[in-house]
């Protein structure tokens, strides 16, 4: 059995064939976003996470205008296919997704494998900075389903049916350490929220950075115990990790009821009086 | 609008204070670029670029180390 909506993924072959198609425009996104800078697919146009895909003043994702104006300035118009990619296996560009989701833009897609299998073919990059007529956007109003706040995962926490999945490291899961290794801790505790499965990230995804098949994928999900006849919430620190999960539950997989908690550790590993696990 | 192609492509994977690290390089034109990542969960730690993949490797792999020998382990 294949994917549940193999629309959403594109390979590096249909992205090359595409360069030019004036009804696609490509976005990269990465996790470090100096990348873009040494050298980008051609005509792709670059988002920076730190300041374009999120509200710089409150912690939230990017307000409805700034989404509208950042589309608009970027050559995007409502019927424009946007094909997202990125470093770290489409971390940010899984994002991007899903906050392009939750404001109803009706053709995202993601190119497997994200910048390093783009790279590892020897395809070409450029390094000048594409130059697209801007377009109107509307303002989009959110669509908060397939988002969690706080209170919904205390609720989870409390009992009922939702599966809670961590797609963090085991390392991390664990508490032995704050935050992936080499990045700056941003929490106060260490572990995980109680009554998560830990199912990291990186188990979704082929050496090349490609998704994992279908079948291989349920029986990762389901064998855990996160099956589609339940509602799932992905956490890990920031947000952009469980977004990736988030789409492979929801897009490749087809489960009805996901969200992403964007709060994640960072906000949970905060919380004063909150519960732990380790 | 100019293109340049990726080569002299480099993988490999080495330890560097105590964790496992994936080293990445390539030539862009005249100018090398290495990125160093935590392999587990696969962030990019950090990167460097310069005339020779050895200048390049150096510089992220100097920058990864410090970065890495900054993160404290806890007994669970």
């Amino acid at each position: 059995m294949g994917y549940a909506s193999p629309g959403v993924l594109v390979d590096t072959d249909w992205v090359a064939s595409h360069l030019d198609d004036p009804n696609v425009r490509i976005v990269e996104v990465d996790v470090d976003t100096s990348s873009y800078d040494q050298g980008h697919i051609p005509g792709a146009v670059g988002w920076n996470w730190t300041t374009q895909l999120c509200d710089t003043v409150v912690r939230d994702v990017t307000p409805p205008a700034e989404l509208a104006a950042l589309l608009g300035g970027s050559g995007i118009a409502p019927d424009t296919t946007i094909v997202l990619y990125g470093d770290n296996n489409n971390w940010f560009a899984a994002w991007a997704f899903w906050q392009l989701e939750m404001y109803g833009h009706d053709d995202v897609r993601i190119m497997d494998g994200g910048r390093a299998k783009w790279v590892a073919e020897g395809r070409p990059l450029a390094t000048d900075t594409p130059s697209h007529e801007a377009a109107s956007y509307p303002v989009p109003e959110p669509d908060l389903t397939v988002r969690s706040f706080l209170p919904e995962v205390q609720k989870a926490v409390d009992g009922g049916r939702t599966g809670l999945v961590d797609v963090r490291s085991p390392a991390e899961f664990t508490g032995e350490i704050l935050a992936p290794p080499g990045l700056p801790e941003t929490c106060q505790r260490g572990g995980h929220i109680p009554g998560a499965a830990n199912i990291p990230w990186g188990k979704a995804v082929n050496e090349d950075g490609t998704f994992r098949s279908a079948d291989e994928l349920r029986a990762l999900y389901e064998g855990a115990g996160i099956t589609p006849d339940r509602p799932v919430i992905t956490y890990c620190r920031i947000g952009e990790r469980s977004s990736h999960s988030w789409f492979v539950l929801k897009h490749l997989l087809g489960y009805e009821d996901v969200r992403n908690y964007d709060g994640s550790w960072t906000e949970w590993g905060n919380l004063v009086g909150a519960a732990v696990e380790r | 609008m100019s293109t340049l192609t990726p080569e002299d492509l480099a993988d490999r994977t080495m330890d560097l204070a105590g964790w496992r690290v994936r080293v990445r390089s390539y030539r862009l034109g005249d100018t090398y670029f290495c990125t160093v990542d935590n392999i587990d969960p696969g962030a990019r730690i950090a990167r460097g670029m310069g005339p020779t993949r050895e200048d390049a490797e150096d510089l992220a792999v100097g920058r990864a180390l410090n970065r890495l020998a900054a993160t404290r382990r806890r007994v669970v």
